[in-house]
Order: structure tokens, then sequence, then C-alpha cells
């Protein structure tokens, strides 16, 4: 699709972004019948550093997707490795009084400073991801990865020999039970013996503490490991002892050609082009906004070749069906640990709910840290 | 020909002083060098490093309410480093501090007092007195070192908050997250002026430096533990006691440590989250000694320390820098510190064998 503004000069060697937004601007205040503004400043606040995988890279490959779906419409300034606490608001501060009219802080532990620079900044339009606090000038948004994480635990229940897999867990809050609990119950739509166990790292990233984790699960026989942290330690790890493992936010496959049966991926791209096409417009409203595999941002990574054709087949048979949403992870009856039916036959288990989620499915080994 | 070091017999008290300004000069030189490397123009990296965050009302407020938790534990350190007493744990006593200050006010808060920020804050001075005092005992009792034990317990406090961030303080309506509930307004420290999230706490670590300069020069309990530091030989024969010297500098450490964390928390955070402190424990070491250890040095080496968390990030969103320029600033200081604090004590000599 073409850029709106096609007049404006596209970015290029040797003349700094900030000029070209100058000269943008000054080109539209000049040729002021020309429909063209000055860019849309958009900038993007991210809690790790950029890297080349995992959740922080995964929001910078939606910032880039941006920057080339609107060209010279947008002009995307990004901080890596923010802090949760203190700093992030002055960080958040400083980009408004930047001048950025769209900010994108992307991890939930922003939102009470997103919360308070949104309230000082009534014209700037905020979008907190995985947060649950709206108000008029700030929106939510997050995927439903637990969507993947079910499509994953169906390849994942298709290939275990052990009937054993093994999660790598950051922290015990209800996104990454979530996620365990769908990883479990796809596997066990395809293979009702698994069991899933778990351990808890207590970090979003860190390879070391990672590694060892995938290497104690895949001793105590687990031989297809996932993870809901950030880094390719656990699949570099199954791809040494020869088991499988999934990758996590964006596709791992390099890091681990042979062990990676599949990814899955936070495709923001889509989301981050509307909303700036919406500010733009002038027509943005906050809203609390659920991404999956439906719209395109949830994504799934090429199945490796060794995965058996069955699971494979599943594997396709119910991404169609909760693309179609004729089927949902959480569809009833699932059961507790205890046996205590928690979503019965015929019922999807709502929404917040699934939101607050504390309890594993059965068949996840272990107790939740309290 | 070889070079060697043989050591000064008489270091330079004024070369002594200007390490640190030579160390900062040759950290500027050296990563403007870099940034010109990296194809910016040195004036404008200048500029956005560190005029760029000076240049507004709230930004100096940012710049000493970030300087604020680096003075009161660089000023507590640097009593336990004069007199040999490592505590490299002032991050775990600050989680501590943070810890019983937000205790007292989720178990009392609910109703507005005027008694209860002072009580969070002395919850919060006696929380890390106690845990730098398990170091302390240890050390007195069983002689492990205070080193060790001090920094291994950051860990446990760090994992004592996400237990009770994850389980029984975290707050019944926030959906699960890890996180308490957020403090009312007569829990949160008195701002200094409006616009700016600089708190008291900051004036109490200004207080507690001209406190902490009077403490080692004109008490004796200071003068005992400074020649603990410089000659511990002369002290045993003085008959200082060594063992009170190790619990006042815990204590002390803890102390200030512990107030930083309450100040943390009752301050720019607001409510318990897992994380409450980015490091400022594990700063305050490389502030301390770029202070010379001197409460006046350490005021000057925080407030550094700090621009350079601020420029860091003003480097990232106006030159598209890495985070990673933050750290290397830092690393760089603290390289070119210790090289001259080298070149003070010996001198290199070109003579063969």
């Amino acid at each position: 699709m073409k850029p709106l503004a096609s007049v404006e000069p596209k970015p290029s060697h040797g003349i700094s972004r900030w000029r070209v937004g100058l000269l943008a601007l000054g080109l539209s205040l000049g040729l002021a019948s020309a429909s063209a503004a000055a860019p849309l400043k958009v900038a993007f606040v991210y809690v790790g550093p950029v890297g080349d995988a995992g959740w922080s890279y995964a929001h910078d490959q939606g910032r880039l997707a941006l920057e080339k779906e609107l060209g010279a419409q947008v002009k995307t300034t990004y901080v890596e490795s923010v802090p949760e606490g203190a700093d992030a608001e002055r960080v958040i501060r400083q980009l408004a009084v930047d001048g950025n009219q769209l900010i994108f802080t992307t991890s939930f532990g922003y939102m009470e400073a997103t919360v308070k620079v949104a309230r000082m900044f009534p014209k700037v339009v905020f979008e907190h991801a995985t947060g649950f606090k709206k108000t008029k000038n700030l929106g939510v948004y997050e995927t439903r990865f637990y969507e993947g994480a079910y499509l994953l635990g169906v390849l994942a229940g298709g290939t275990t020999k052990s009937n054993t897999l093994g999660f790598v867990g950051s922290f015990p809050i209800p996104e990454v039970i979530r996620n365990i609990d769908a990883f479990t119950l796809g596997a066990q739509s395809v293979n009702p013996k698994i069991k899933t166990k778990v351990i808890w790292v207590n970090t979003w990233y860190d390879p070391g503490k990672e590694r060892q984790a995938a290497e104690t699960l895949i001793a105590q026989g687990a031989d297809v490991m996932c993870q809901n942290t950030d880094s390719p330690a656990t699949l570099q790890v199954a791809q040494e002892k020869g088991v499988y493992a999934c990758g996590w936010d964006s596709d791992m496959s390099r890091f681990a050609p042979k062990a990676q049966i599949s990814a899955n991926i936070n495709n923001w791209g889509p989301y981050y082009v509307k909303v700036a096409r919406d500010v733009i417009a002038g027509t943005w409203k906050p809203s609390d906004t659920k991404l999956g595999i439906a719209d395109g941002g949830v994504k799934l990574a090429p199945v490796l070749p060794s995965v058996p054709a069955a699971a494979v087949k599943a594997f396709e048979d119910k991404k169609a069906a909760i693309a179609a949403g004729t089927f949902a992870p959480f569809q009833g009856p699932i059961k507790d640990q205890s046996g205590t039916v928690r979503v019965p036959a015929g019922s999807v288990m709502s929404v917040p709910d699934m939101m607050a989620i504390n309890w594993y499915v059965a068949g996840v080994e272990g107790s939740i840290p309290k | 020909m070889r070079l060697r070091l043989e050591k000064r017999a008489a270091p330079s008290a004024a070369m002594r002083w200007a390490a640190p300004l030579m160390a900062t000069l040759l950290m500027l030189v050296t990563g403007m060098l870099i940034l010109v490397l990296l194809g910016k123009a040195p004036g404008d990296a200048f500029r956005v490093f560190f005029i760029k965050p000076l240049a507004s009302v709230y930004g100096i407020g940012e710049l000493l309410l970030k300087t604020t938790p680096l003075l009161l534990c660089g000023l507590g350190l640097a009593i336990g480093f004069r007199s040999n007493v490592w505590n490299i744990g002032a991050e775990g006593q600050l989680t501590i501090g943070g810890i019983c200050g937000a205790g007292v006010a989720l178990a009392f808060g609910d109703t507005e007092s005027s008694w209860l920020l002072p009580a969070m804050l002395i919850a919060g001075v006696i929380g890390g007195m106690l845990w730098a005092a398990i170091p302390a005992l240890l050390r007195t009792r069983f002689n492990t070192s205070e080193i060790l034990v001090s920094l291994m317990l950051v860990y446990i406090a760090q994992l004592l908050l996400g237990y009770l961030v994850h389980g029984p303080w975290r707050d019944p309506d926030g959906y699960n997250f890890p996180q308490s509930r957020l403090f009312n307004d007569w829990e949160l420290l008195p701002l200094l002026w409006d616009g700016v999230r600089t708190n008291i706490a900051f004036l109490i670590a200004l207080l507690l430096a001209a406190l902490s300069w009077l403490f080692t020069a004109k008490t004796y309990a200071g003068y005992r533990m400074q020649v603990a530091g410089l000659a511990p030989a002369a002290a045993a024969y003085a008959g200082f006691s060594e063992r009170r010297n190790i619990w006042l500098a815990l204590l002390i450490s803890g102390a200030t440590a512990g107030l930083a964390g309450i100040a943390e928390v009752a301050g720019p955070i607001g409510q318990l989250q897992p994380q409450v402190s980015p490091g400022y424990g594990f700063a305050a070491i490389i502030v301390a000694f770029v202070g010379r250890l001197h409460p006046l040095g350490i005021l000057l080496g925080s407030l550094l320390m700090s621009l350079l968390y601020l420029g860091g990030e003003q480097a990232q969103i106006e030159l598209a820098l890495p985070s990673a320029i933050t750290g290397l600033f830092q690393g760089l200081l603290l390289f070119f510190l210790l090289a001259a604090d080298l070149l003070v004590n010996f001198r290199i000599t070109g003579s063969a064998r």
C-alpha cells in the first residue's frame, strides 16, 4: 500500500532522520495545499535489550513493520532495557516531552507509570501491552498467546516418547500459568498420558538459569521442552541433548534448527500499523485489544519435518478451528490438579477467569509457588 | 627492558583527590571518541548525554531523585569500607528496608494518620539494620566473610520480596499480578516542589551526608574505625574492639540502605513490586570509591552516576544508541579510576630485572 504522504522524501543515507522530519515539516508547511503533515512520532519502551530473539525483539519487529508500512508518515524511536519500577515513569515522560504523539509501553510492569504519565499528557496516545488499566488516552493490548501455546502442545504431545513435557516458567503470574495450562491441554488432546513438569526461574531473561532449569527437566525425563522466558537457552540445551523444544515470542530456529518443533510468535506489526493509522486519522479510541490466531497477531513458525504426520494434522486442524472461532483452548471439560471440574463440558472459560487464572490443569506436576 | 610497578613511599595527597577528576575526564574523552566512531557528532553527543537531562526543572528533579538512593547507600558503605568492613550487600538491605516499610503501610495504612510515614521510614531503617546484622553476627561469631554473606543475602532478600508480592501481600484487586496495592497519598513521601518526583528523602540524605562527615571526622568511634582500616595492628594494640567496629559498620550501612529502600518504595514506585531497585546497592560501591569514601566526594559521585543513567536514556531516545551505553560509561569511569589509583600508589619504572 502506498503511503498517503507520498510528497515527503524517504529517509536516505547521509541525512539524519530528524532532518528528514524537519524537511517534511517544512515541505508540508510550504505546500499548505498538500495533505502531508509532519510524521507521527511514535515511541516504544522495551523491558529487555532488543537483541536477536524474544519478547522485546518481537516488539521491535513490530516497530520495523510499522516503519516499513507507513514510511515517512511515522518517525519511530525506542528505548530498550528500561527497568520496571521507578525509572519507567521518567523514560515515558521524557518521550512525551520530546513530542512523541503515540507511545507503546511493552511490559506489564510499566502499568502504573504509563497511567501516571498518560494523566499528565492528555493529548498523547498511550498503548500499554499486557496490562488492564484503560483511561481516556490509554489503551491496552495483548495477544491470546495461549492459543499458540495450545498448538505447540499439540505438536509436543504428538512428538514426545516419554509422555513428559518440560516447561521453564518465568514468574508465576496468570499469563504464564495460562500458557503452561494451554500447552498441557494441547498435548493431552492428542496424548492423554501427558505430564508436564515445571521449573520457575523468577526472571524473564537469564540464559544461565534457563539453561540449568532445562537441563534439570531433561534429566527428569522431559523430551519436549517449552519456556515462557526470553532467551533461546532452553532450545539450545534441547538440541545438545537430542530432544525437542519450542520457540517463544519469535522464531528461534536458527539457534536450534534440529530441536525447534515450531515457535509461538508475537506478531505485533499489524496492530502497530492499525493504531498509528487511527491516530493519524484522528479516529483512535482506547480499547482493550486481544490479538490471536484469527487476526494474525499470533503466528506459528514452520513445523519441524520430523514431527509425526498425525500430530501435524491435528495441529493444522486445531489451528484452523481456532482461527474460525469454532474451538477455544480453554473449552470444557477442564479439571484442575485435584480433579475438580473447573470448566464444565460445553462451556468456555470466561475472559476474567482466564485473566486471573492461578491453578494448574490436571497433568501439570508440582504446585504454583505462592 | 621490562616495565615494573614500584610502590611509592608517600603517595601524593593532591593526586589522590585528582584521580577521580582525571578518571571522569578520561571517561568523557574516551566515551566521546567511541561515539564519534559510531558516527555521532561529539558536540551533539555531549549535549544529549550531559546537558539535555538537566535542561529542565523536571530533569534536575529526576537527577536528585536518582541520586538519593545512591547517596544513602554510598554514605553507609563508605563508613564500613574505611574500617575494612566490606558490606557488598547494600542491595539486599535496601530490599528488606523497602519490604519492612511497605509492611507497615500495608498493615496500618488504610486510615490516614500522621505517624504512619515516620513509622514506615523507621521500619525501613530497622529492616536494613537487621539484614546487615546477619553478616555482622556471623563474622564476629564464626569469622565468616562478610563479603560473601552479605552478597548472598541480596538474593535471599529478592526472593523474599518475590514471595511477598506473589503471595500474601499481593493486591487482592490486581488480577493475581505480583504487586502490592498502590500506596495512599498519606503513605507517600512529600514532594519537594510541584511537578517533580524528588521527595524529602533527598534532604534526609543530605543531612546524613553532613552527619556522616561529623561521625568520621569528629567522633571517637569514627576515629577508632578509621585506625582499624588504616592500621589494623595499631588498632588492636590500642585496644580498639574489632567486634564493635564490625557491628557499627554493618549496622550503619544497613540502616542507610534500608532507608534508601523505603524511600524508593514510598517515593517514585508507590507500591511494592517484584523489583524495587535497578541495582543501586551495587552502583553505590562504585560511588563510594569514586567519592574517595568522603561524604562530599560521595555526593558528587552519586550525582555523576545518576547523570550517567539519565544521559544513557537520553542518548537512546535521541541518538538511537543501545542501552549498553550507560554501562559502558560507568565501566570506563571505574576502569580509569582504578588505573589512576594504581599510578598514584605505584610508579612505573623501566629498570630491567
